[in-house]
């Protein structure tokens, strides 16, 4: 009885198991991020315009804020322009940049052409600290928490879902138990 | 004749142009030591570029790869060991970057299921083989008696 059975289950657990990694398929190119939970990395890094100011990661601790990774030469970061900007308009989060491996002119043409959403924006020409921060593909957006912890990273577009689903919650959360 | 020899000069200089980009698109790290260049080789390989995924970081062009052999490169002139350069680059990117991910708690199916797949086979290959034996020895034992 169980012989006969045998190739079935098989069957069966090798459906699941395929069905599981088609799942995982969809997702492939987004790596989950080990920083989730963690610190934000220490950094030092001048702001962009006014490049005689540096801003350190213990800085930006003290409110929750959104990092968003940009650079002028990344066609997506222009797709996702409007929805950080209307994000940082709403009021709801403070929005910093972090320009990511690019040239001054470009980045400050860039934000000239389309508008600036930004609180202010930090350079980082070199990629080093972006690197600290596991960014593979810009856009990225990290999602820190008043004490500077990494909560949430979207890999590529922000897009109004995720700000829906993964960002305006834990906000709330975060005004209702300080 | 000169026009062909002047001609075919310069056919060969076009021919040549592409090695330019190449000489332009990699520099060639300068190591210390061979077995600092042994090393790097070695850990390039064993390291996945996390831009371009189905490349390790030895062959990918993309910019990133660059800067992480950059990185990897004054590690190693840090006089840092192997494990401290990929737990950098793990706690960064996760266990993706590495082809041969440690075993622990969410990567033990991964190493595990080929084993078991591979002993599963073995087990029902034996089991089918013996029974048809076993099958052909009772219809020889019928035929003979």
């Amino acid at each position: 009885m169980i012989g006969r059975l045998l190739p079935v289950i098989i069957f069966l657990g090798l459906g699941i198991l395929l069905a599981a990694g088609l799942k995982i398929a969809d997702h492939k190119t987004e790596l989950p991020s080990p920083l989730i939970g963690k610190q934000m990395p220490e950094f030092a890094l001048p702001i962009l315009g006014r490049e005689e100011t540096i801003v350190t990661n213990e800085d930006l601790v003290g409110e929750p804020f959104l990092l968003n990774a940009w650079a002028s030469w990344c066609p997506t970061c222009r797709v996702e322009h409007p929805v950080i900007t209307d994000l940082a308009r709403s009021g709801k989060i403070r929005v910093v940049g972090l320009n990511y491996k690019d040239e001054k002119a470009d980045a400050q043409a860039w934000l000239a052409r389309f508008g600036d959403p930004y609180d202010l924006t930090i350079t980082d020409i070199s990629g080093r600290t972006a690197i600290d921060f596991g960014v593979y593909a810009a856009p990225e957006s990290f999602l820190i928490d008043s004490n500077g912890t990494i909560v949430f990273k979207q890999i590529g577009m922000m897009t109004p879902e995720v700000i829906e689903t993964e960002i305006l919650p834990r906000l709330e959360q975060w005004s209702k138990s300080p | 004749m000169m026009r062909r020899a002047m001609s075919l000069a310069v056919l060969l200089i076009l021919f040549a142009l592409p090695l330019l980009a190449m000489a332009q698109a990699q520099e060639p790290p300068e190591f210390d030591n061979t077995e600092q260049e042994q090393r790097y080789k070695e850990l390039t390989t064993e390291l996945r570029c996390v831009v371009c995924q189905n490349q390790n970081l030895a062959d990918s062009d993309a910019q990133l790869a660059q800067d992480l052999r950059k990185e990897i490169l004054g590690m190693l002139k840090d006089g840092q060991s192997d494990d401290q350069i990929t737990g950098f680059l793990v706690d960064r990117y996760g266990d993706f970057v590495l082809y041969r991910p440690a075993i622990g708690g969410n990567t033990l199916a991964l190493w595990l299921i080929p084993g078991v797949l591979l002993g599963g086979g073995a087990i029902a290959v034996f089991v089918t083989v013996r029974n048809r034996n076993r099958r052909l020895a009772e219809q020889q034992q019928k035929g003979s008696s």
